[in-house]
């Protein structure tokens, strides 16, 4: 019985891994791409990870599943983020059919601090590492 | 571990190694930078899962440890390639 749950559940995430890795290969666009692997490729892993506790059956096997479900589901989408931004920060291009783009119209609203770092390129580095 | 179970872990270690052939092919079209960047890193995702299946085929438990280790080591890359981008950009 314990087979039988643990298999389901690792076929239905490794059918997420790999729905994610056709998007990162089909998708038109980096920024869609980045969105369709962030969450289909952690959601897959997550449901790797409980299959895998399930046949253990041990408390240990378990704790550690959830540890690195739990380190997944919180450096994934802070990396998605960063990289997110600072691929627009050095110009990769939207998709062409992309019509909102609310972190222009955020960037426009600030005053720009990217000039005044410019001004002095040495010092302020470290403050705006990421 | 009854034979049939064994037959579905391989089936599911093969649709790993396929996704991850995808996945290189995007590391060599990629157009930009952060395409191969995140491309990586799904490579990475995709080996915690590999990691986990091979240890339920083996039985051995001190395979998850490795697994534990390689998702924190992938943040580190993708935080990494980041500061670089950025670092580049502005010079």
């Amino acid at each position: 019985m314990i087979e039988i749950i643990s298999a389901v559940v690792i076929i239905v995430g490794v059918l997420f891994v790999v729905i994610g890795a056709v998007g990162l290969l089909r998708l038109p666009d980096f920024y869609i791409r980045i969105s369709a692997i962030t969450k289909a490729a952690t959601v897959g892993v997550a449901c790797i990870m409980i299959g895998v506790a399930f046949y253990f059956n041990e408390i240990s096997m378990a704790f550690k599943a959830f540890a690195v479900i739990l380190f997944l589901l919180i450096t994934s989408p802070i990396a998605a983020h960063i990289i997110g931004k600072a691929a627009y920060n050095s110009g990769v291009p939207l998709w062409k059919k992309t019509e909102i783009n609310e972190y222009e119209e955020y960037k426009k609203s600030k005053p720009n601090p990217e000039e005044s770092e410019n001004a002095s390129p040495g010092k302020s580095e470290s403050d705006n590492v990421i | 571990m009854s034979n049939w179970f064994e037959i579905v872990l391989i089936i599911a270690l093969i649709l790993l190694s396929f996704s991850i052939v995808l996945v290189f092919i995007r590391i060599l079209l990629g157009p930009s930078l952060p395409d191969r960047v995140i491309s990586f890193d799904l490579i990475g995702t995709t080996t915690i899962g590999m990691i986990a299946i091979y240890s339920i085929i083996t039985g051995v438990e001190s395979y998850m440890d490795a697994a534990i280790i390689l998702s924190l080591v992938m943040f580190l890359g993708a935080i990494a390639f980041a500061y670089y981008m950025n670092k580049n950009h502005k010079s």
